[in-house]
């Protein structure tokens, strides 16, 4: 096994790991804590596959600011009265217990049966492939539209969080 | 053989997202699980981006990102609001408009 294969079931361990945590533990403090944990190791696997860009925002976007967002959420509600994980056997849950594992067979037999892959788009890359550079004129060439659509969706999620959160005066 | 490998892993990702929406009942929790869920798409787009050596599926991974997070910030207003009202965050308990 090389040294690169080692480093990438390392991190896919640790990431499974905490995915189990995330879901398993009781305290929803622990939940984000480990959340965070993987959120981390996705951002390591896109440094592997050569997306520094992405793991730039991965970082800065998704373990810093909207994982803050979850902490400051789980500190503002007072959780004291913990559900215990396994209060009563619903049909719920105990499907969904038998149904994860038949979807990670359905999701491994699709992988491993896909077609291969054709040789690729290889696009002029300006500054390589991942590049900050890249990504940023194909955001605003090719997809000048998509780019100012996600802006007004981010003004109306901003707008939407503001109202719902905020303190009736009556 | 990364790029085999890592969707794989995404794959188990997904899953454990997936059960844990079905049997968390506290809501901040499921959410939590929505994004797991996400991440494990995002890593199998940049897997199959890396072996097509082609930035689209970068820009849906940008884009994946910008909705997680005004998904997590409507969301958690709800659980916010839901809170104030009736002094839980169990989804058990949101059932106002179950038919």
């Amino acid at each position: 096994m090389s040294s690169q294969m080692l480093v990438v079931n390392g991190i896919a361990f640790v990431a499974i790991f905490s995915a189990l945590m995330v879901v398993f533990h009781r305290n929803p403090m622990m939940s984000v804590v480990f959340l965070i944990v993987n959120l981390i190791c996705i951002a390591l696997f896109f440094l592997l596959l050569q997306a520094q860009f992405l793991f730039a925002i991965q970082i800065i976007i998704y373990a810093g600011a909207i994982m803050v967002l979850f902490v400051f959420v789980v500190m503002l509600l007072n959780l004291r009265q913990e559900e215990k994980l396994h209060p009563t056997w619903k049909i719920q849950r105990i499907l969904a217990f038998l149904g994860g594992p038949l979807l990670v067979g359905a999701l491994w037999t699709a992988l491993w049966h896909r077609s291969p892959s054709s040789e690729g788009f290889p696009g002029s890359f300006v500054s390589g492939f991942g590049s900050t550079e890249d990504m940023g004129r194909l955001l605003f060439s090719d997809y000048l539209f998509q780019f100012e659509a996600a802006s007004v969706l981010l003004v109306v999620a901003m707008i939407g969080a503001v109202i719902l959160a905020r303190r009736k005066e009556s | 053989m990364m790029t085999s490998f890592l969707p794989l892993v995404a794959a188990v990702l997904f899953s454990i997202g997936a059960v844990g929406v079905l049997v968390r009942r506290n809501a901040i929790v499921i959410l939590m699980c929505i994004e797991l869920m996400l991440n494990a798409v995002n890593l199998t787009f940049a897997s199959y981006s890396y072996e097509l050596r082609s930035m689209t599926g970068h820009i849906f991974i940008f884009f994946v990102m910008t909705v997680a997070a005004a998904e997590a910030a409507v969301g958690l207003g709800i659980v916010i609001a839901v809170f104030r009202k009736r002094q839980s965050a169990d989804v058990d308990e949101m059932n106002l408009m179950k038919w």
